[in-house]
């Protein structure tokens, strides 16, 4: 089409000049570039483009971003630096929605559900368990009853993990130990939950890969079993994303939706260098909305997802 | 969601029909076109610009074999350049010392655990004592994690769960190994990010107090843009020995395997292809060309066609084309071509598209037999001269040959057929000639 010449330019040397050296926030560099102008040009383009397939944004995605920049530019032209600034945040927030097709925003519950039933899926090693210890913790903080059920038994002593996870907080772990079926662990959670009258159950799963046909259909099945008992449960499915996940993340959502309607995501290690750029196509083409990050290992270490902030650190290479 | 590189290849060599040669102009789309594909794979963007721009100039230049398509030509060369690039050949572990160490290390939930368990029983089935050691202190549970893994396998764990002492649990641990004699140890490490200062200081620390005969930097293959700023920095800390990539039982295309090699230029040892103990494989760098780029079996076509297809010979058959004389003897000489390539199901099934075309179809190599039997029942002057072949030759034919008089007709009526569509595509680019239909 021509409006958009990916990876046309060769003059960048001085980005080249090394792959990891920090550098002075880009979008200075961009905005310095346009000052004066009324029209992006193709090397602030260019620029932009590096950006955000950089932080895994990916390819259709920047292209829409950036094609929806340049509309807007044409329309209501833009002065300077500044407006860029707000007008390409604006154009990347649109994006991303806060809300779940409840109306739902993080830490909240629906009210009526006690149990509100929360399960927890990802592939592997992306940081469910970790994440479920800082939920149990912030919803306890805000004097919620939680109960935690341990579903992941299959990875060795991932039990043990949330059980060690419920006592830095003292919520209780309904478990029935490693290699037992999961969908019954999951019952009996919310059973006793209910029980109890706590008011929210977060389900841990294992760790599985979206391709394998089997397991996908042992999540449906867990939340089957939960229908059971609640048929309205799950209340929130939510698929945890490793930070540092490329393009595959989109496929993660896609198959994770299939099987279990997600309806929010966590992005977690967004302590690292790494973006997470790739939940914005996930949240625009799903409309399924970010609600938590993970940003370290410890009890505290998770946010609520903050759409402007997570922008801003797009486009910024440094960390703070 | 990805459509095969090949597939974009062959649309943006639309351009290039009728050319022989792969020049500047006809290959930018199709650069851009990889490079597209590759960043599409997570192979870091200046990764994808510095191969592509070396593939350009590998490009530029090439003869177009009558045997390929440009398009196929094309992704070949892409193909050795990203197969080179991963290390052109299989590494292992090496072993040195006594015990041989070896320190596993990478970022949080990358599957170092796992891999530890999976190279233990490793050694274990090639005979060699081995030591687990359970270094990661801080992970919930990541001590019984190792514990649970190493009974599973049948190797022993050294653990200190009331030590907050890293490197003191890897010297204790390495003593001990010692002391039982053991022949190799593997020291497992808590997962840490590469901006975290005190957690690299410590694997520092642990490699300089066991001093490994062998690093070991695990990543995960979903790893984006991201990987190669890790990877750096982990071998800047570590100056790591080699990569084992995992979880590449995933669909994910993995061109973060691209980006590390580029980066750090260490090789790719091993790939953890599941969670079980048994799920490990060497890497293979062509396997992996192939997975970044999506392309399934073309790459085998085009090189099985390449090795078959000698340049001359093509040259001959084109000009013979041209000219509208191809007779049974090129046929014949195809046919054997053909049949150096192997198995014709194979062939076929690679085409993209082709094999579920011919889903129906019956092929096997039995289908060129009576073909054969044909044309060699033919005489030497009847093959250069296809058009005497009048009805009592034909009888003749099929009495020598031990077939019938129809499919004696039929190989005519299909070699004629065939004959005509040659001339019509020798204006177009070099492709090679289509057979006649096989035998139901
Ligand atoms: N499907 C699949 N899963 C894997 C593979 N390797 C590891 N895993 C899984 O990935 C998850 C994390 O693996 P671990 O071995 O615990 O990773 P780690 O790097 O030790 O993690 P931390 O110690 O938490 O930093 C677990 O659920 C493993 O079962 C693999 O090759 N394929
Ligand atoms: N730095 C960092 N590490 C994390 C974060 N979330 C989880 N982890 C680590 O990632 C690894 C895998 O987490 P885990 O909860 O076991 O993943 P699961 O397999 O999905 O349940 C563990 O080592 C966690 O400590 C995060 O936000 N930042
Ligand atoms: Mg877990
Ligand atoms: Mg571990």
């Amino acid at each position: 089409m021509g409006f958009f010449d990916f990876f046309s330019k060769e003059k960048k040397e001085k980005l080249d000049q090394g792959l990891t050296k920090t550098k002075e926030s880009l979008f200075s560099k961009i905005t310095k570039a346009v000052v004066g102008k009324d029209k992006v040009d193709e090397e602030v383009l260019d620029e932009l483009e590096e950006i955000l397939i950089g932080a895994d944004v990916g390819i259709q995605t920047t292209v829409k971003i950036i094609k929806a920049i340049e509309e807007r530019v044409a329309k209501d032209k833009y002065l300077g630096a500044s407006e860029l600034d707000i007008i390409l945040k604006e154009e990347v927030e649109k994006l991303l929605l806060t809300k779940d097709k409840a109306g739902t925003g993080a830490l909240e519950l629906l009210p009526g559900t006690a149990p509100y039933v929360i399960m927890v899926v990802g592939v592997n090693g992306v940081g469910k368990t970790t994440t479920i210890g800082k939920l149990a913790s912030q919803f306890h903080r805000m004097d919620k009853k939680v109960v935690l059920g341990a579903a992941d038994t299959f990875r060795a002593a991932a039990v043990e993990q949330l059980k060690l996870w419920g006592a830095r907080t003292g919520v209780p772990v309904i478990e029935h130990g490693m290699n037992t079926d999961p969908a019954s662990v999951a019952f009996d959670a919310v059973k006793k939950a209910k029980e109890i009258g706590a008011d929210v159950v977060i389900i841990d799963t294992a760790g599985r890969l979206h391709n394998k046909v089997g397991l996908m259909n042992e999540l449906t099945k867990i939340k089957r079993v939960i229908q059971k008992f609640i048929p309205e449960a799950p209340h929130e499915v939510l698929l945890v994303l490793d930070g540092s996940t490329g393009q595959n993340a989109l496929t993660q959502a896609q198959e994770f939706s299939k099987a279990t309607d997600i309806t929010a995501l966590a992005i977690t290690k967004l302590d690292g260098t790494a973006k997470g750029g790739v939940v914005i196509g996930i949240s625009d083409q799903l409309s399924v909305p970010v609600k938590y990050i993970g940003v370290g290992e410890k009890i505290d270490d998770l946010q609520l997802f903050n759409t402007k902030e997570f922008v801003d650190s797009l486009f910024s290479r440094e960390k703070k | 969601m990805f459509e095969s590189l090949s597939n974009k290849l062959e649309k943006a060599f639309k351009t290039l029909k009728g050319q022989g040669k792969i020049t500047e102009i006809n290959v930018a789309q199709t650069v851009k076109e990889i490079r597209r594909a590759l960043v599409d794979a997570d192979v870091n963007y200046k990764i994808a610009k510095q191969v592509t721009e070396k593939i350009l100039n590998e490009a530029k230049g090439k003869d177009v074999l009558i045997a390929v398509k440009p398009g196929e030509l094309l992704t070949k060369i892409v193909y050795d350049e990203l197969t080179e690039l991963m290390g052109g050949t299989v590494q292992q572990v090496k072993l040195v010392g006594d015990p041989a160490i070896i320190l596993v290390a990478g970022l949080q939930g990358s599957g170092k655990t796992t891999f530890c368990s999976k190279l233990a029983l490793l050694m274990k089935k090639q005979g060699r004592n081995t030591l687990l050691i359970a270094a990661d202190i801080y992970r919930p549970a990541a001590i019984d994690q190792l514990k649970v893994l190493g009974e599973q396998v049948g190797v022993e764990v050294y653990a200190e769960p009331d030590n907050k002492n890293a490197v003191e649990i890897a010297q204790n641990g390495l003593k001990y190994a010692k002391e039982k004699n053991k022949k190799v140890v593997i020291v497992d490490t808590a997962g840490r990010l590469a901006v975290d200062e005190q957690m690299m200081d410590e694997i520092a620390r642990i490699k300089a107090a066991v001093k490994p005969s062998e690093t070991l930097f695990v990543v995960d293959s979903m790893t984006g843009q991201d990987a190669v700023n890790t990877a750096k920095a982990f071998n800047d800390r570590l100056d790591f020995d080699g990569v084992v990539l995992t979880k590449l039982d995933g669909d994910t295309r993995g061109g973060a395997a691209l980006s590390i090699r580029s980066e750090v230029n260490k090789p790719i040892k091993y790939i953890g292809t599941g969670e079980k103990p048994e799920a490990l494989d060497l890497f293979y760098p062509d396997r992996m060309a192939q997975r970044i780029l999506g392309m399934g079996d073309v790459i085998s076509l085009v090189e099985r066609a390449q090795q078959a297809f000698d340049e001359e010979e093509s040259k001959r058959l084109t000009k013979k084309i041209r000219q509208n004389k191809f007779d049974f003897n090129d046929f014949l000489s195809q046919l054997e071509q053909v049949k150096k390539m192997g198995n014709l199901k194979d062939l076929v099934g690679m085409i993209p598209g082709a094999g579920k075309m011919l889903k129906d179809v019956e092929i096997d190599d039995n289908a060129f037999k009576p073909i054969e039997a044909i044309i060699k029942s033919m005489t030497p002057h009847e093959r250069g001269n296809p058009d005497l072949i009048n009805p009592s030759r034909r009888k003749r034919i099929a009495a020598g040959s031990g077939t019938t008089l129809v499919q004696v007709n039929n190989l005519m009526k299909q070699f004629e057929d065939m004959r005509k569509v040659m001339k019509q595509m020798s204006g177009m680019q070099g492709k090679m000639p289509s057979l006649p239909k096989a035998r139901r």
